[in-house]
Order: C-alpha cells, then sequence, then structure tokens
C-alpha cells in the first residue's frame, strides 16, 4: 500500500507537469483574449500528448564543445531535486511520502539543490549566453534561498516544528496565512524566484541571452528542464499551501479535494503573474531581494517571536 | 590659375573654363542640358543658371549663366542662393510643361539626364494644365528611334549631327513653341555617327533601336568595359547584357581614343553575338557533337607525333593567339594575315618603330591643324578617325577665331566667326570618300600614283628625299601646295593604311611623315585592317600563305585555326585544298566556311564572353573584359587551345593556366610586349579588397531569372581570370579607369555622370586612361627615305586595276551579322569610272564580268565620277573576299 | 506595487473576454481590397494588358522575385513578353504594387498559397494575368501617354494638343 502511495505522489508531479504544459498554455490564451491550443483532442488536451511525442522524438544534440557528462547530469538534477521535495509534503492525513522531522529543512535543501542544474548546464553548454544564465541563475537563487528559508521561521515558530505534517496540524485553528502574511508574501516572491519562472525568469530571458542557460540543449534534455520548471511550480504551489493555507484542511469536501483545490488555485496564480508582469532589470532583482525582501523577512521573525514571548509570558 | 568662390568657398580653377566645367570638374552638382563637353557652350536652355556677385559686400548679385560666364579670377558665385534655385526649378516645369507622361515606356527611363536634373532641381508637380505640345514621329533607319514629344529643344542633336560631325540630313524645323528636331522626310539618318544621338540627347527623343528589341533598363545590365572589336581604332566600350544576351555597346569615355562618340559600326554591329550563326556547340565535320568527344578527336590529330601547324587571326585577342603559338611553336605559328595585308601591317609597324614618326591617339589627330590623307577612305575603314579628322579641320578656322578673344568653349561665337571655313585636309585615293566634302583638295588616282603624290610631298618638304620622276604639273603643284600646308602647321597629321592595299601607299606616306619629322617628330596615323592586326604584326609571324604553302607541300597534318574564315583571306579553291589535304581544327564563334569544313570546330567566345588584349592602330594595347558567361558549350579560345594540349598530351601550355599566365609569357617571349603585364589589370588586382562588380546595385530579378527552371537559385559564376564579378556584390566606388563597367554617380543615372570620374571636365579618367602604348618613335630605328617611288600608274587595254573599297556597314565581317548593321549594308557592286564605263559601254546597274585571282565575278556597274580612271573598286566583304588587290582585271560587259 | 496588483487584476479580468481569434479554416476572415496579397496583373478598360514592362517592379523589390522582358507590339504597344514571379522568395511587401506606375501590378487579399513543392510557386505570366482592372477601375495607361498606339493617334491622349504641323509658318 506504502508503495502505491509512494509511486503515486511522484508520479503526480510528472503527470501534472505534463498537464500544466496544456494547461499554462490555454489559461495563458484565455487571459489574453485567445483560445490557446484547441484543435488536438478534446479541449485540445491532446497538445500534451503531441507535445510529449515531439519532445521525445526530437534530435537530442549534445555540442561537441560542451562538456559531455555534466551537460547530461544537468537536466536530471533538477528533476530529482524537484520530486525530493515532493516526499516530504503531506498531501491529506494519510497520503504522504514520508513525515520527516525536519520536513522544511528537506525542502529547503533540495531547492538549494536545484541550482546546481541551472549553474551546472550553463557551465557545461560552453557558450556565453548559457554561462550568463547559469551566473544569474546562482546568484538569483542563492540570495533568493536566503529570505526563503528566513520568511518560514515565522511558520515553524507558530508551529513549533519543522515537521510539515505538524505544522499543517497546527493550522486547525487559523490558517498561518492571517498571523503571517507578510511570511506569505516574501516566501511566494522567493518561490517565484526560485523556479525562475516569470517574472524572474532572468537565468533564461530569452531577450537578453537566447534563452540562458538550457540555450545549447534540445530534446528530451530540454524537456527535462522544462518538467523541472513545472515540478518546482507544483512544488512550491503545495509548499504554499502546506504552509500558510492549511494544507488538505477543509470543510465537507475530503481533504485530497481540498488540497487539490488549492494547489490548482496557486499554479493559476503562477500563471496570471507571467501573464501580467514584466521582467525586472537583473540588478533591481538583487536590489530587491537584499535591501527590502531580508530587512522584512528579519522583521517578520523578530515581530513574530516577539509576540510569541509576549503570548507566552 | 585662377581662384572663385562657389558659396564662399575658394576654388582653383582655370580660366579658360567655363563657371559650369569648373563647377562640374570640381564636383559640385549644377544642372544643365544644352552643355555638352565636346560641343561647348551656347547658352540655350537657361538651366545651369547661378548668382554671380560683384564682390564680397554685393549682396544683391545677378542671375547668369555658368556655362556662358568665364572662370575668371576673384568671380564669386552662389549655387545654393535661393533665386538661382528657383530659377532653375521654373525652367525644369517649362521644359517639363509639354514633356509627356511617358518614362515607363521611354528606353531612356533610369539613364535620363532630364529626369535627373527634374530631381535636381526639386521639381515634383506639373502646374501647367493646359494641353502638351505634340508631334509626330519619324522612321529614322534602323539604329534610331525617334520619339519627338520627348523633346526639351535644347539643339544638343543638331549641334552634334550637323555642327561636330558634319551630317546634313537632321535639322530644327518650325519655329517658336513648335520647334521640331528631325529629317526634311522619313528616311534613314545617313551620317555614320547618328548613334551619339542617344547618348548626346538629354531625354527619350533619340533611342537606341536595336536595344529597343530587347529592352532592358541600364540597371539591370551587367556590363564590362570592352574594347570594339570592328575596326583597328580600339575604341572603348561598355557592354551590357541581360539573360544571357548581348544587348547594347555604350561609350565608355578615354580621352585619349574615342572621347564621348562612337561610330555606328561600334555601336550597333554588337548583335552577332546573339545571332543564329553562333556556334554554341562543337563540331565535327559539320555535324553538333559533346565537348568531350570533339575533344578526343581533336587530341587524337594533335598526337606528340604529329606535325601541327597554328593559324592566327588579326581579330581574336594576344592571348589567345599566343596560346597557339605557344602550343604549336613560333617556326609552326602564321599569324592569319593574307600576304598582302601581312606586308602592309608589316611596313606600317616599320615606319612606325623607326625614328621621328609618332602614331598619334585620336585625341591629337582631333587637335591637329593640318591633315593628309593618302589612299584610305577613312570614313569606311576606320570611322571614328574621320570624326576626328573632321574636328582637325576645324582646328585651324577655330585656332584663328580664337585671336579674337572668343573663349574655346563659346562655341555658337566661334562658329558665327568661322562660317564655313576649313583647315588644310588633302585627301588622295582611287575611289571618292565622303570626307572630300571638307578637304581642301582631294585626288584621284590608282594607289601607285597616290604613293607617287605622297613621294612629291616628302621631297618638296625635303629636298633630301628622292625626286619623283616624270611627275605631271598639276600634281607637282598640288604636292607644293600639301608641303605647304603641313610645313605650316602647328602638328600636321598624316593618314594612311592598308585600305589602298598598295605597299607604296605606305611607303608614301611614312617618307611624308619623315620628312615633316625632319624638324619635330611627325605624327604619322595608319588604320590597320582589324582590330589586333598591329598586335599580331608586332607577334612577327609568317603570314596564312606561307601556312598554305607548307600544307601544300604535305608537311603538315593538322591545322589549328583560331577565329579565322580563311576564305577571307585566301582564294576558295585554295582553301577548299588546304581542308582537303590536312585535318584543321577551327575555333570560332560563329560558322563560317572554314568551320563548316573543319575536322572538329570547337564553339569560342565572342568579345563580350572572353577577355583579352588588343593592340589598336595606335599601338595602343587594352584590355577588354568577360561580359557575361555564355549558354552551351562556349569558351574562350585560348581556354580550348589549354584543353586540347591537355588532351593530346603536350605540356606546351601545361604552366599556362589563365589569360594574365599568358599575358606574362606573351611579355618575356617578345619584349614589345613586356609592358603589358605591369600596365594592364590583372586578375588578382582588386579595390579595397574587393572584386569590381559587373551589376549595377540595383541589379533585379536575381531570385526569379531562372525559377522556371528552378527555384533553387544557382551561385553566381565565379569569374577567376580578371578582377571583375558577375555580381552586384564588390567595391560599391568608382573603380579605377580600366575597370570602369558603367558611368552612375549618386543623382547622376544617365551618361552625364562621366563627369564625375573624369580628372575634369573632357579631360582625363581619373587615374588616367586606360591602355598602354607599344609604339613610341624609336631613338635610331630605321628613319632613311625610301627610294622604292612606283613608276607612274599606266591604263591598260581591257583590263582593268581592280582596288578594294571599303564600307562602314559589311566590309567588316562580324558587325556584318548584326541585323541592324546588315539593313544598311550596300548590294555588291562594281564602282567604275563614268568615262571607263562609256568605253565598256556598261551602264548603271549593267552586269560586268571580272576575273582575278583565279575566280570569276559578275557584278552590277555602279558608275560613279569619284573614281580614278582605269580601276574598277570592289566593294571588300561584300562582293568578293578573300582577294589579293590590287590585281589586273579584264573586265567584259555581259 | 499597487500598480503590479491593478495589472495582475486587469489580465485576470481578460479571463471573462471573448477571444478575438478567428478561427481560420472555418471562419475565413474579412480581408480588405488592399491586403497584401498574392499578385495578379490587371488589365485595362479596353481589356489590354495593363503592363508596359517599365522594370519598375523588378527594380523595387527587395528580394528581387520579380523578372521579366519587355517587348513592344506592332503598333508600339509595350507589354512583358514573359513575366516572371517566384512567391517562393515574395515578401509581399507591395513595393511592386508601389513602383508600378500603370497600376498593372496589384496584390490581391488571396494569401491561400501554401504549397508542398517551392516549384510550383514559381508563377508565369499567364497564372499572373486576370481579365479585369482589379482596385483600379478607369485607369489607362495609354489614355494619358504620349506615345501612339493603335486606336489611339498622336495628340489624342488626355490634355494633349494635336500634332504640330511642322510645315506650317502660322504662330
Amino acid at each position: 500500500m506504502q508503495i502505491v502511495v509512494v509511486l503515486g505522489v511522484l508520479n503526480a508531479p510528472l503527470i501534472l507537469a505534463a498537464l500544466l504544459i496544456w494547461l499554462e498554455r490555454r489559461f495563458l490564451a484565455l487571459l489574453q483574449d485567445r483560445y490557446g491550443p484547441n484543435r488536438v483532442g478534446p479541449l485540445g488536451l491532446g497538445i500534451v500528448l503531441a507535445d510529449m511525442i515531439k519532445i521525445f522524438t526530437k534530435e537530442d544534440w549534445i555540442p561537441p564543445f560542451a562538456d559531455r557528462a555534466v551537460f547530461i547530469l544537468a537536466p536530471a538534477v533538477i528533476v530529482v531535486t524537484g520530486l525530493m521535495s515532493v516526499a516530504v509534503i503531506p498531501i491529506t492525513e494519510t497520503i504522504g511520502v514520508t513525515d520527516l522531522n525536519i520536513g522544511l529543512l528537506f525542502f529547503l535543501a533540495m531547492s538549494s539543490m536545484g541550482v546546481y542544474s541551472v549553474v551546472l548546464a550553463g557551465w557545461a553548454s560552453n557558450n556565453k549566453y548559457a554561462l550568463l544564465g547559469g551566473l544569474r541563475a546562482s546568484a538569483q537563487m542563492v540570495s533568493y534561498e536566503v529570505f526563503m528559508g528566513l520568511s518560514l521561521m515565522g511558520v515553524v515558530l507558530l508551529a513549533g516544528s519543522f515537521s510539515l505534517r505538524e505544522i499543517v496540524e497546527a493550522q486547525r485553528d487559523v490558517w498561518f496565512i492571517v498571523p503571517q502574511f507578510l511570511g506569505f508574501a516574501i516566501f511566494f516572491i522567493a518561490g517565484l524566484a526560485e523556479t525562475h519562472r516569470l517574472p524572474f525568469d532572468l537565468p533564461e530571458a530569452e531577450a537578453e541571452l537566447v534563452a540562458g542557460f538550457h540555450s545549447e540543449y534540445s530534446g528530451m534534455k530540454f524537456g527535462m528542464f522544462f518538467v523541472g520548471e513545472y515540478v518546482g511550480v507544483t512544488v512550491v504551489s503545495a509548499m504554499i499551501v502546506t504552509l500558510f493555507f492549511g494544507g488538505w484542511m477543509g470543510p465537507v469536501l475530503p481533504g485530497i479535494v481540498w488540497f487539490g483545490l488549492k494547489l490548482l488555485f496557486f499554479i493559476l496564480v503562477f500563471i496570471t503573474l507571467r501573464a501580467s508582469l514584466p521582467r525586472p532589470r537583473f540588478d533591481q532583482l538583487m536590489a530587491f531581494g537584499w535591501k527590502v525582501l531580508l530587512p522584512l523577512s528579519l522583521l517578520n521573525l523578530v515581530v513574530t517571536a516577539g509576540v510569541l514571548l509576549l503570548l507566552k509570558t | 590659375m585662377a581662384t572663385i568662390y562657389v558659396d564662399d568657398r575658394p576654388y582653383e580653377v582655370d580660366p579658360g573654363k567655363n563657371l559650369l566645367e569648373e563647377c562640374l570638374s570640381r564636383g559640385l552638382d549644377l544642372p544643365y542640358f544644352c552643355w555638352h563637353p565636346a560641343l561647348g557652350s551656347v547658352g540655350a536652355c537657361r538651366q545651369c543658371a547661378v548668382k554671380q556677385y560683384r564682390d564680397e559686400n554685393d549682396q544683391r548679385g545677378r542671375i547668369v549663366m555658368a556655362c556662358m560666364t568665364p572662370a575668371m579670377d576673384g568671380a564669386r558665385i552662389s549655387i545654393r542662393d535661393k533665386d538661382a534655385a528657383q530659377f532653375r526649378a521654373g525652367i525644369i516645369e517649362l521644359l517639363m510643361s509639354n514633356h509627356p507622361h511617358d518614362c515607363p515606356v521611354c528606353d531612356e527611363g533610369g539613364e535620363c539626364h532630364l529626369q535627373d536634373m527634374t530631381v535636381m532641381t526639386g521639381h515634383n508637380y506639373r502646374g501647367y494644365r493646359f494641353g502638351k505640345r505634340t508631334f509626330r514621329n519619324q522612321e529614322l533607319g534602323p539604329f534610331i528611334n525617334h520619339e519627338m514629344n520627348r523633346c526639351i529643344t535644347c539643339y544638343r542633336c543638331v549641334r552634334f549631327y550637323r555642327d561636330y560631325a558634319d551630317g546634313k540630313d537632321l535639322d530644327a524645323f518650325a519655329s517658336h513653341n513648335h520647334v521640331y528636331f528631325g529629317r526634311h522626310e522619313d528616311g534613314v539618318l545617313e551620317n555614320e555617327f547618328s548613334g551619339n544621338l542617344v547618348e548626346v540627347c538629354p531625354t527619350g527623343v533619340f533611342t537606341d533601336k536595336t536595344l529597343k528589341g530587347h529592352y532592358t533598363r541600364k540597371w539591370d545590365l551587367q556590363t564590362a568595359p570592352s574594347v570594339c572589336a570592328h575596326c583597328s581604332l580600339g575604341c572603348n566600350t561598355i557592354a551590357g547584357e541581360r539573360y544571357g544576351q548581348l544587348r547594347r555597346i555604350l561609350n565608355r569615355y578615354n580621352a585619349e581614343v574615342n572621347g564621348y562618340f562612337l561610330c555606328d559600326r561600334g555601336r550597333f554591329g554588337y548583335d552577332f553575338v546573339n545571332g543564329d550563326r553562333r556556334l554554341r556547340q562543337p563540331l565535327l565535320r559539320g555535324q553538333p557533337t559533346g565537348a568531350p568527344e570533339a575533344l578526343r578527336r581533336a587530341a587524337a590529330l594533335l598526337g606528340r607525333q604529329s606535325r601541327i601547324i597554328g593559324i592566327g587571326s588579326p581579330r581574336a585577342s594576344l592571348e589567345a593567339n599566343f596560346a597557339l603559338r605557344t602550343l604549336v611553336g613560333p617556326r609552326n605559328f602564321f599569324s592569319g594575315m593574307a600576304a598582302g595585308e601581312d606586308h602592309l601591317v608589316a611596313r606600317m609597324l616599320r615606319a612606325l618603330r623607326g625614328a621621328r614618326v609618332r602614331t598619334p591617339s585620336l585625341h591629337e589627330v582631333e587637335s591637329a591643324d593640318a591633315v593628309f590623307i593618302l589612299g584610305e577612305d577613312v570614313t569606311q575603314t576606320a570611322p571614328r578617325l574621320a570624326l576626328a579628322v573632321r574636328q582637325a579641320v576645324k582646328q585651324a578656322p577655330r585656332t584663328e577665331a580664337m585671336r579674337l578673344r572668343i573663349p574655346r568653349w563659346d562655341d555658337a561665337a566661334l562658329r558665327e566667326v568661322m562660317q564655313q571655313q576649313k583647315g588644310p585636309l588633302y585627301i588622295a585615293t582611287s575611289g571618292a570618300t565622303k570626307l572630300d566634302e571638307v578637304a581642301t583638295a582631294s585626288c584621284r588616282g590608282a594607289p601607285d600614283d597616290v604613293a607617287r603624290l605622297g613621294f612629291a610631298v616628302a621631297r618638296a618638304l625635303d629636298d633630301s628625299a628622292p625626286e619623283v620622276a616624270g611627275l605631271a604639273d598639276g600634281d607637282r603643284a598640288l604636292a607644293e601646295a600639301i608641303a605647304g600646308a603641313l610645313r605650316a602647321a602647328e602638328r600636321p597629321v598624316v593618314i594612311s593604311g592598308s585600305g589602298s592595299g598598295g605597299e607604296a601607299v605606305i611607303d608614301a606616306a611614312a617618307q611624308v611623315a619623315r620628312a615633316l619629322g625632319r624638324e619635330r617628330t611627325a605624327d604619322l596615323c595608319f588604320t590597320a585592317p582589324e582590330c589586333n592586326s598591329f598586335g599580331l604584326g608586332l607577334l612577327d609571324a609568317m603570314n596564312t600563305s606561307e601556312a598554305f604553302q607548307r600544307v601544300a607541300d604535305g608537311l603538315v597534318d593538322a591545322v589549328v585555326v583560331l577565329e579565322n574564315d580563311l576564305y577571307r583571306r585566301a582564294p576558295g579553291a585554295v582553301v577548299d585544298a588546304m581542308l582537303e589535304s590536312a585535318q584543321v581544327i577551327a575555333i570560332d564563334h560563329s560558322a563560317h566556311k572554314t568551320v563548316e569544313g573543319a575536322a572538329v570546330a570547337l564553339p569560342a567566345g565572342s568579345f563580350a564572353e572572353t577577355e583579352g588584349t588588343l593592340v589598336s592602330n595606335e599601338g595602343r594595347a587594352q584590355r577588354f573584359f568577360q561580359v557575361f558567361v555564355p549558354e552551351g558549350e562556349v569558351k574562350p579560345g585560348w581556354s580550348w587551345l589549354m584543353e586540347l594540349a591537355q588532351a593530346a598530351g603536350r605540356n606546351e601550355l601545361a604552366t599556362l593556366a589563365s589569360p594574365d599566365d599568358l599575358l606574362a609569357a606573351l611579355a618575356r617571349a617578345v619584349p614589345v610586349f613586356a609592358p603589358l603585364p605591369e600596365h594592364l589589370p590583372t586578375a588578382a588586382f582588386r579595390v579595397n579588397g574587393e572584386k569590381v562588380p559587373r551589376q549595377s546595385p540595383r541589379a533585379s530579378g536575381r531570385t526569379a531569372v531562372q525559377a522556371d527552371v528552378t527555384v533553387h537559385e544557382p551561385k553566381p559564376p565565379a569569374d577567376p581570370d580578371s578582377p571583375l564579378a558577375f555580381s552586384m556584390e564588390g567595391y560599391p566606388q568608382q573603380p579605377p579607369s580600366a575597370l570602369i563597367t558603367r558611368f552612375w554617380a549618386p543623382g547622376w543615372n544617365s551618361v552625364q555622370s562621366l563627369n564625375k570620374f573624369q580628372s575634369e571636365v573632357g579631360g582625363a579618367l581619373t587615374g588616367g586612361d586606360p591602355g598602354v602604348r607599344l609604339l613610341e618613335p624609336g631613338a635610331n630605328g630605321y628613319a632613311a627615305y625610301s627610294e622604292e617611288i612606283p613608276v607612274p600608274f599606266e591604263r591598260r587595254d581591257g583590263e582593268f586595276l581592280v582596288v578594294p573599297l571599303y564600307h562602314i556597314y559589311g566590309s567588316e565581317e562580324s558587325s556584318a551579322a548584326a541585323p541592324a548593321v546588315a539593313e544598311r549594308c550596300p548590294e555588291p557592286y562594281a564602282a567604275l569610272n563614268l568615262e571607263d564605263a562609256r568605253t565598256l559601254e556598261v551602264e548603271e546597274g549593267a552586269l560586268v564580268e571580272i576575273e582575278f585571282d583565279r575566280a570569276l565575278y559578275r557584278l552590277p556597274a555602279r558608275l560613279s565620277a569619284g573614281m580614278a580612271s582605269g580601276v574598277i573598286g570592289v566593294p571588300m566583304g561584300i562582293a568578293v573576299q578573300g582577294v589579293d588587290v590590287p590585281a589586273w582585271s579584264p573586265c567584259r560587259k555581259v | 506595487m499597487l500598480s503590479m496588483l491593478r495589472t495582475i487584476w486587469t489580465v485576470f479580468l481578460h479571463l471573462f473576454r471573448r477571444p478575438v481569434t478567428v478561427q481560420y479554416p472555418e471562419e475565413k476572415p474579412y480581408l480588405p481590397p488592399r491586403y497584401r496579397g498574392r499578385i495578379i496583373l490587371s488589365r485595362d478598360p479596353d481589356g489590354d494588358e495593363r503592363c508596359v514592362g517599365c522594370y519598375l517592379c523588378s527594380a523595387a523589390c527587395p528580394v528581387d522575385c520579380i523578372a521579366l522582358q519587355a517587348g513592344e507590339r506592332e503598333d508600339g504597344r509595350r507589354y512583358p513578353e514573359w513575366f516572371r514571379i517566384n512567391f517562393s522568395r515574395c515578401i509581399f511587401c507591395g513595393l511592386c504594387e508601389e513602383a508600378c506606375p500603370t497600376y498593372a501590378i496589384q496584390l490581391t487579399p488571396d494569401f491561400e498559397l501554401c504549397d508542398f513543392d517551392r516549384q510550383s510557386l514559381v508563377y508565369e505570366k499567364k497564372d499572373l494575368l486576370i481579365d479585369g482592372t482589379g482596385k483600379y477601375p478607369g485607369y489607362n495607361f495609354y489614355r494619358v501617354a504620349g506615345l501612339a498606339i493603335s486606336g489611339k493617334d498622336k495628340g489624342a491622349s488626355e490634355n494633349e494638343d494635336k500634332p504640330v504641323d511642322v510645315k506650317s509658318l502660322l504662330p
């Protein structure tokens, strides 16, 4: 039984990633007054299959000037770390791969590991645009890692645990979005930056860097980055749901449905942001991180801790 | 030198010029119509208005015509002045009020001076709303198209045609707004230089009718610098191609040679290149075959053991001839000229390489002030030289008129003073010539008598020259008169050539020049039979008769004939015999009897499809360039020879791969050609690392021209043999003068853009005129007087001396194959003096029978008062060919 | 910050708008007559070819995909002996139409030119010439040009006087 759950939970993000191909295009199109893919299959869902066939059968080219081993390794890392993060997410009371007591720290560790994928891809491509993309990615992700972690400390203080399941349980009375709104905002922004989704997709800014770190990638290796990105979106959304929106909890409907609905909502928010916000300059991104988010997250931590102490005493 | 101020900037100018010339020379744009650098100013069109100021304090100024105002020291003018600019725009508007809405269907469009000037002055919309004046056009023959509606009455056409070229059948008719330029009735424009109207007319009244048959705009023509191959003068031309067809010839200015003008044979004789008679694939005994098969068969004939000889050609380039000479060896190479022709050329070259005589350029002939022509009908054999002589005739009276302090450019005033005065021009020939009308005196005689007159003139000039025995009193007086005129002149020129066929005539002309040259170097101008006769003469080869002899002696297995129709060099029976007893490999661009009779015939490129070097009658070596890549298996003559040598396993040409290699080897082998590789542009030449493009930047249709065959555009052909490219890509600015592919400058689309290519208006091209002179007066060459004075001509009973007559249209082999020129070819005839006709009892048009050189001819008689007595003139290349004349022949009425 | 939120809200509202997409093969869009699609050669009101073979279209073409050869009929009327457009190169920029002095070459709203074989995108004169005046009815170049053709003598064009009698002495 546990095996089924584990396989189910680990495969779900992959299937979700594939569906996201369709969802993102369709939703984006609707936001832009278009139809989006609507030709292949019912509602255009066939595009998922068509895209998969396409990406699997495309020429998988490794440039002769690339660092072969690293070049192949890089896309795998992003998928693996993404899936590892999924392992600690409690989906319902009963469903979940594992229940680490340092679940939150594990998630942060995995998302830090994800940086390697992008950096190595940029490095191994041996291409100046890819390298620039890799450099940007490392700077951006390392920086935002800091506030991401700090912003969650408020939640940890409130829940008194690093275990994600316990954090969800701690929200039985009130979702942490209420006491930890600032923490949520910072985590959300940092999550965008971690997954380098628009508007923070500077590592692959196509207007400046061709396609950034994955300029040289094609075929399924490129597909892996694609999947990695969607898994990242799913994981960050799932973390938001878990940490701030009470996870599976909700009235009437079963937990898994609540979790799914909340997850979908945040995925759609991600897509809406992509449709509406322009990309900042890289220096603006860094300045915003270090000069705004860092003080804010520290403030959030101090205030939360202060209030807790006050309440305890 | 004087200084003028144009828009407050000082310019150093020549005070002998006018303001317009000087402004254009300094690169300033000033519109004009009636002024032409060769025709001078008349101030008719009022287009070149500028404002002139008295001094730097003068703010008002006054509008003057730049072309009528001398460039005096300290003159202050403004081109940009608002009043002057408005004045010029107003003039254009007036000119355009009657100009039809024709540009799309006008052949001048895109290279129209009127278009350029309209744009330059900024006139955009026609304000005049009343009717346009219209005219009916005239049919002016096969060369020129007439569309009188487009006329802007600048008078350039009649000023060129009547005043410059002395034509009679084009004039201005009617008055006021009705002035009409045309003939008195429809008919062919008679003057031999009518084609220049196309370039002289600033708009589309006179356009090229041959171009109209396959019309292409200037920007679409792929053009390359070429040299006219239709006579020995070596006029520079620009040949233009489109869709694999040669489409037109334009004048390429060379201050030393042709200047601004070409003759009609040179301009309209190009169409043979596109003709049905072109050879486009190899023939085996007249049957078409592929190149590999033909090469295999030819190689079998040229094996190591076989005894081969080569017959070159005076109409093929030096490169091709030298390739043949190298292949067969100098001792087996024959010049391709008939014996008579060869002797004439040898004598001319001997005279020109001697001391004290110099061969003048055409430009120098133009500025001569006394001319003596011996035995040559220049208008027919070297037409552009006749135009130069016509200018020389005006030289003396003009010099006289200029004493009244009239500047050289003030054409109308000079003509008013000159009226019909003519400078000294003496002509002695066997038949009437067109130049007689401007001659001071012209006399008729058999070639020997013409020569005797020459010797008598030499004697009259210098007592140490041999006496001419038995000279009639009249002739002696004439000789004295001629000698007097020549002695009095500042720059006398003696002209003769191969046209009379008499060697004594050549000697006589040389004698006169030597006698004149006692005090100074004298100008002696010879016309040669063909475009590269002098080149072949300098190669110093045996003549064709010796080749025939060697074949007849059975010493030859195979003959390679290069671009030569032997039936034009020797009697038919002789050539027939040779074609039978030896295996002939003929290489030529067109089919003719020699090609048809040859064992193997290979298709060579015409002047437009190859590149090479020709030596003109001035001894000027000039390079012509390939214009386009021909269809079929056509290759340059030298290229075939290289392939032949390789196929036959011979290694004579193994180290030579290109025309440059051939020229370099030629320079090493024959010392007189030593300057060539250094002075002519080689294939390695680049401007800023780039080739010179043959196409204009506006060339169109690149992706559509061949799309009907395949949509995948082929790569443009490479050209490893020249510094030009078959492309629009390359050095975008003015190339060096020898590589000018077109005259164009920003804002100047017409041929008038030439101003931008000259160092000064009417002067040399920027960087010097192309070509290298090979013949300069020798310091101690042959200069002794000839003692071989012929005895007086005596008529014989029942026999006549057959003398050659030439026709501008028809006598030259390749141009006669051009349809437009063929239309102007005369029918065969035999010209007789009126008295001789009476004795023979023949009337105009009656058939006479003459027999010489083992052949019988029946020709309609043409009675001509201008023929010398006792001689019969036959048109060469029309009635007869391959004959050695002068020759005695019985003559009977049929 | 507020403007960003407003932007997001505005974009979100677009979710409920009707898409502007035209479902092309089923729904045909309306294309105005001056749309730049397939090129044609038109005829003048008399039914003769308008093209006079002036080469301006080929000169204006930035991709050099037009080639032609001008010819002249017996009566002096110019026409293209052949006229070729390589549509596999054409970029439908319309410069040829702008350059054309006789309204002969015109771009039409037909854009459905797809083909699997590039060679069949090479259109010759017979494929280009239509039996009508296209967008410009009424214009006849030879009625304004000074050239005489059959049916229109010298001086018979618009705004032209009768031909001058050169031999007359009257003013």
